[in-house]
């Protein structure tokens, strides 16, 4: 009897819960120097860093600060990208002698990689020298640690404890990168090693294949880079066809241990919160509220996998193992698919077969993933985003049933409310917006944009509304058979992504900064309760409500048409 | 202002030496004691080299092929078609692979066409094929080889992975070294 497709899905889910849990209490206990936050270890190395980087720990950042150091951050880290990425070929670590980035292509992948997106225009076989590759690498850890480092603020003033968390910004930062992300990526590098992906800075080796014909094998340090890649919700994979490489993605058990991966920190954050604020059964309606949705994401897209494409099944060929276009067989549909939307739900966007080939039902449910972007979401901006609709949630809970829209003992007034509303406008407002712009390209300058779509029909159409969703949601992955490479989708995607990371870290925070500087309101029988499964669903409507009305129209354009067209 | 200008700096760079440094020589220090050592797991044979993970092109009729490939199996440059499932050229393409495997297979019927032998991969580099997809190549193989087809049975059902595989999978190179390695006997 072989493995059932079902039964590496429920193990794959339960051990992602399973072990978020233990992580998500570990995170916690980094955070207020507890009892199992390995400060032995981590001590020492902690004052080297802040000796070495200038940072004196004592100083208090307020939200504004916290947000400035932010910034200024990754200001310097753009740069620095923009420079290793249009010099790699002089450079050293370069054995297969790859050119340089042009302008547009080097923009648009140090935004992409800075702010966590990880959309690639490029192959990385081809466009990338091993320094490239290590200093994106660096991005991936230190965009993610951004991100936590972020939250737990954000968590910090929705705590009763407050104190126990440092609020400077550096000292969150770095103890996310180094005591939750690098023990992460060093256990997960080392099972991707010990099952056939390589770690080598030799450049490619030529050998001969069993017929005698002359084979280029790319390879180089893909281990580690995945491992971060897979953790820190990044996605940009080392080769062009990301995971679905058998260098990157070796055997069914590598499968899982990345997929778990791609799910581990954003559920854990939830679990901190819970741990963080002392306010555990939030964070089970938050945790509940995201599972659902993301459960509810999954299943269509499982069944619409593993029957299969209908128009295959006309040639009356044997499709028992479903749509295979695009997945490899170590894997199956079905496990294909629940990488699909884990990667979508979070910010992740690495992908372990082609997103472009799926069966419409799951490019629909991959792109609501990324348009909510909250279902988990990414690390850290994930929980940020859900904040905003949980805001939005108490503000017409509280007017539908006439109770003053309270928050955690904080009243929600008007000016948080614009905030609140301006965030979650903005990602359709980018999405839309960047699709509509390129469709009117496309139809009125065929002769520039020949090259743009792989496929005719609304298939082609939901390739450029997938870039864009995907660089909005700051999530990675495409319908690569777009031909992206060229100075419009380079710049346009590049603006997408960087407004589309900075202005939803800034509302949240400044939101929750205003909060906290409000009086308490002790909680009365007039509170509203914002932690029961009632409100919970509540806030799944409000999600639904905005992600229907502002996407649905454009979605019946692609995928869905799509679909009838097939069935 | 400068000051945490100045602060982003050097805690990037310091940054820069774990993460990009020792971070990466760590890993490749572990992989050091592995199979291969992270060179990636190859197979001599025949004093050639082969990856046993990386999937070849293979066009000789006395052997097992591998699953179409939108990129040839080129190992430096690997994609996927992305061709959608309502392309109308991604579904003349697949009809024309079926036509193509029934001329090459005359002892096979449509039906027994499993999907993967007639859909690319997403890698380009698939080193497996579903066992209904090698089970159909017997009698072809057996025909232009002359092994005996209850041998190339018995070399399937050894090597089908049943467990740690998405579907029941068979890697197509080391099935084809069985095959080169009883041809060079005779």
């Amino acid at each position: 009897m072989h493995t059932n497709a079902y039964f590496i899905i429920i193990i794959t889910v339960a051990l992602i819960v399973l072990l978020a849990i233990p992580l998500g209490k570990y995170i916690a206990q980094v955070f207020t120097s507890g009892k199992w936050s390995f400060d032995k270890v981590f001590n020492p190395i902690e004052k080297t860093i802040f000796k070495l980087g200038g940072i004196d720990t004592s100083i208090e950042m307020n939200w504004k600060l916290q947000l400035k150091a932010l910034l200024w951050m990754n200001l310097i880290w753009f740069l620095i990208a923009l420079f290793v990425l249009m010099n790699m070929s002089w450079l050293p670590l370069n054995p297969d002698a790859n050119p340089s980035m042009s302008l547009d292509l080097a923009f648009n992948t140090a935004v992409s990689f800075i702010t966590n997106t990880n959309l690639q225009h490029y192959s990385g076989e081809t466009a990338m020298s091993y320094l490239g590759q290590m200093t994106l690498m660096l991005w991936q850890f230190i965009s993610a640690g951004c991100g936590i480092a972020i939250a737990i603020y954000v968590f910090k003033l929705m705590s009763q404890q407050q104190e126990k968390i440092s609020s400077n910004f550096y000292v969150l930062f770095v103890k996310a990168n180094l005591r939750i992300l690098l023990p992460l990526s060093i256990i997960v590098a080392s099972v991707l090693v010990f099952s056939g992906t390589p770690m080598t800075f030799n450049g490619k080796d030529v050998v001969a294949s069993l017929e005698g014909e002359e084979m280029h094998v790319s390879r180089g340090p893909v281990a580690a880079f995945v491992a971060i890649k897979q953790l820190g919700t990044n996605g940009g994979g080392f080769f062009g066809p990301n995971s679905s490489h058998p260098f990157e993605n070796p055997s069914l058990l590598t499968n899982v241990v990345e997929n778990v991966c791609i799910l581990l920190i954003p559920i854990a954050l939830v679990i901190a919160f819970g741990q963080l604020t002392g306010r555990k059964k939030h964070a089970t309606m938050i945790f509940m509220t995201m599972m659902v949705g993301f459960i509810m994401l999954l299943l269509p897209a499982i069944s619409a996998e593993m029957s299969g494409n209908p128009l295959i099944g006309q040639m009356n060929i044997d499709q028992q193992y479903g749509n295979m276009e695009g997945k490899e067989v170590r894997f199956g549909s079905g496990p294909s698919a629940l990488w699909a939307v884990s990667t979508t739900c979070t910010s992740n966007g690495s992908v372990n077969a082609m997103h472009d080939s799926m069966m419409p039902i799951t490019g629909l449910v991959t792109l609501t993933g990324m348009m909510i972007n909250g279902f988990f979401g990414g690390v850290g901006v994930g929980f940020l985003n859900f904040y905003v609709f949980i805001i939005l949630a108490v503000f017409v809970s509280g007017l539908m049933v006439g109770r003053t829209p309270e928050f955690l003992g904080k009243k929600i007034e008007p000016r948080e409310m614009k905030i609140a509303v301006l965030i979650t406008l903005l990602h359709p407002f980018l999405i839309l917006t960047g699709s509509a712009l390129a469709s009117y390209i496309y139809m009125n300058h065929p002769d520039q944009t020949s090259g743009w779509l792989n496929n005719p029909g609304y298939h082609g159409y939901t390739e450029m509304l997938y870039e864009f969703t995907s660089s909005s949601a700051n999530n990675g992955s495409g319908f690569e058979g777009l031909g992206d490479n060229t100075p419009f989708w380079n710049y346009a995607c590049g603006i997408v992504m960087l407004l589309a990371r900075y202005l939803p870290i800034m509302g949240p925070v400044m939101i929750a900064g205003l909060l906290a500087s409000k009086k308490s309101i002790p909680e009365g029988p007039g509170t509203l309760k914002t932690d029961t499964p009632t409100f919970g669903v509540m806030v799944f409507l409000i999600i639904v409500i905005v992600s229907a009305l502002s996407f649905f129209p454009a979605l019946t354009l692609g995928p869905i048409a799509e679909h009838f067209s097939i069935y | 202002m400068k000051n945490e200008l100045f602060k982003g700096i050097r805690i990037t760079a310091v940054c820069a030496v774990i993460f990009a440094l020792i971070y990466p020589v760590m890993i490749w220090a572990i992989a050091q004691f592995s199979e291969g050592n992270g060179m990636g797991q190859t197979i001599t044979i025949q004093s050639r080299k082969h990856y046993l993970n990386v999937g070849q092109e293979f066009t000789q009729q006395g052997y097992f092929h591998g699953r179409p490939s939108a990129v040839n199996y080129n190992a430096a440059g690997a994609a996927g078609s992305n061709k959608g499932p309502s392309n109308p050229d991604y579904l003349k393409a697949v009809e024309e692979r079926i036509q193509q495997l029934l001329q090459d297979n005359p002892d096979m019927k449509r039906e027994d066409i499993p999907a993967d032998l007639v859909t690319a991969s997403g890698s380009g580099l698939d080193p497996h094929i579903s066992l209904e997809a090698a089970l159909f190549q017997i009698p072809r193989i057996s025909s232009h080889t002359g092994i005996d087809s209850n041998k190339l049975h018995q070399w399937i059902s050894d090597q089908v992975d049943m467990q740690t595989t998405g579907i029941p999978a068979v890697n197509v190179l080391q099935l084809n070294l069985e095959i080169l390695k009883e041809m060079s006997h005779e």
